[in-house]
């Protein structure tokens, strides 16, 4: 039989996905083991069983000083900027890909300047944000916002055009207004495109939140990641990247759950 | 004066013209066929008639009115495919049809349940009540189109554009929907444009068939030439007008 058409089982296929994560951590504990045997003080490859105390230590003993747990300080500060920086950023994309996919006048005064836009490194332009906005929380929401709204607009404008003609033509003779169009017939059809979208975006937000974090900020997860760097702290830097990896997933989750609960009849097209 | 009146049709895309001087006069509550060759522009002239364009020269008028700017709820339209919004049930779909009009797009409380029961009532009527809160995309091909058609009525246009309605159906769906298009035309008395490949379609259902064509062919040029209306057949009879026996006094006519 072809390779093409050989399927694994369902036993199989759990054990397949599983290989590639043992084999990763195999890895890093045998790195780690030998490292440590020549040099027990070694500060680089932390064995497994320090990052789990670490860990549990983190997620658990309050700070010394403040008295307050540090990571989920750190957890809340940072998502609070990425959720508004996201939010902003779908909420501004959903309205201007509207209009620039609905209405021929603002397509031809917006789309080449979006294009132009979009091009702009966004981390060239972060001291010009810190120099505007201040050091505070408001650039960095602003550079997730520079980061992905480019590409969200690019997005959305580019789905709506993507509608069929003779679905806003057939809304028309039913007397549909413009807005009616867009509410109605447009919007619905946005919304599970703009969550694709923000799935897409997520990666580029998290690197731009950790980057404006570590330039500048008092709190948040790449502050902390890029502070702890200094003591060559690797085992709370591999907790954060890891707990940052699981929060960045589950959101994933949530998003392509959360599609699949609201527009059901995306499924029924399949 | 006519009902629909085209005069002096024109249209080109470019350079290249696509209909030339079509002319046609259509009265109210006609049934109006349109078949020809794929490409010659036929679904360019629906589009004229939808006002979804306008000709380069000629107008188009409908009952003596100004000749429209953009599609409106005068003129309903079905089209082959994409004619009902996928992201809603096939009972707002049809709502839709009376929403639409208003606002927001939307009816709330009473008005709300009010209209649905409308709308369910229309899909008895069509036969689709019970797949009511399904998406369309689970309906067949026929089911589909049935809903196209009920919902563009439900926003009771004068003229009905219909742009090769039943092309992706199977033979046997085919002729139900024959049925259901002459039960609805027969209630409604509707002015009626289909475009048809299938010329049999066009005689059975018309009481006009118009045939467009290129009258002039060069050779060097295929697209040098717009088409325009080369026949138009009386369709009533199944396109055999002759046979009907006019006098009848002084004519034996068995039982
Ligand atoms: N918007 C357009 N721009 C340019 N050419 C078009 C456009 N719409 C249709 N045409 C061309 O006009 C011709 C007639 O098209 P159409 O009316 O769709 O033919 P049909 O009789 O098959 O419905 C085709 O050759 C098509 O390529
Ligand atoms: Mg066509």
């Amino acid at each position: 039989m072809r390779l093409i058409n050989r399927h694994p089982g369902r036993l199989t296929r759990t054990a397949l996905v599983a290989l590639p994560f043992l084999l990763a951590f195999g890895a890093y504990a045998i790195g780690s083991d030998i490292r440590l045997t020549a040099n027990p003080s070694d500060k680089l490859l932390p064995a497994p069983s320090t990052i789990a105390e670490t860990a549990h230590r983190l997620f658990t003993m309050p700070d010394q000083r403040s008295e307050k747990i540090l990571l989920w300080g750190d957890t809340a500060a940072s998502l609070i900027r990425l959720g508004l920086g996201v939010g902003i950023s779908a909420v501004l994309a959903t309205i201007l890909g509207l209009l620039i996919g609905l209405l021929p006048y603002v397509r031809a005064t917006l789309a080449g300047f979006v294009a132009v836009v979009s091009m702009i490194p966004p981390l060239a332009v972060l001291p010009i944000l810190f120099i505007v906005f201040g050091l505070g929380e408001l650039s960095k929401v602003v550079l997730i916002i520079v980061g992905i709204l480019p590409f969200l607009i690019r997005d959305l404008s580019a789905r709506v055009i993507e509608i069929p003609r003779e679905m806003i033509v057939k809304a028309e003779t039913l007397g549909a207004s413009t807005f009616v169009i867009a509410l109605r017939v447009a919007l619905p059809q946005l919304l599970p495109r703009l969550i694709q979208a923000v799935r897409l975006s997520l990666g580029p937000a998290w690197l731009f939140l950790i980057a404006a974090e570590a330039i500048a900020a008092e709190r948040g997860l790449g502050y902390r990641i890029f502070l702890v760097r200094r003591f060559l702290a690797m085992d709370i830097i591999l907790t954060y990247v890891i707990w940052i990896t699981f929060l960045a997933f589950m959101m994933d989750m949530v998003l392509r759950w959360l599609s699949r609960r609201l527009f059901p009849w995306t499924e029924a097209s399949l | 004066m006519s009902f629909v009146v085209a005069r002096d049709i024109f249209q080109s895309y470019g350079t290249r013209p696509i209909l030339q001087r079509v002319n046609v006069t259509v009265e109210e509550g006609e049934f109006i066929s349109i078949v020809g060759a794929s490409g010659c522009g036929k679904s360019t002239f629906l589009r004229l008639l939808l006002a979804q364009e306008r000709p380069t020269r000629g107008e188009i008028r409908v009952a003596g009115a100004e000749p429209a700017e953009e599609p409106g709820r005068d003129r309903g339209v079905v089209f082959q495919r994409y004619s009902v919004f996928p992201h809603m049930t096939v009972r707002d779909n049809i709502v839709a049809g009376e929403s639409f009009r208003t606002r927001w797009g939307m009816f709330s409380g009473a008005a709300k349940r009010a209209a649905r029961d409308r709308a369910d009532e229309t899909l008895r009527r069509i036969g689709l009540d019970h797949v009511a809160d399904q998406y369309p995309a689970t309906l067949s091909g026929g089911m589909q189109q049935r809903l196209a058609i009920g919902q563009a009525l439900t926003a009771k246009p004068r003229i009905l554009l219909l742009d090769e309605p039943f092309g992706a159906l199977d033979p046997g769906t085919r002729l139900s929907m024959h049925d259901f298009l002459q039960d609805l035309r027969e209630e409604t008395g509707m002015t009626v444009f289909m475009v048809t490949h299938d010329l049999e379609e066009g005689f059975k259902l018309g009481d006009r068939v118009l045939v467009f064509d290129k009258p002039r062919w060069d050779p060097h040029d295929p697209n040098a030439y717009g088409a325009t209306i080369t026949y138009d057949f009386d369709a009533r009879d199944g396109g055999i007008p002759f046979q009907r026996i006019k006098e009848d006094t002084h004519v034996f006519r068995p039982a």
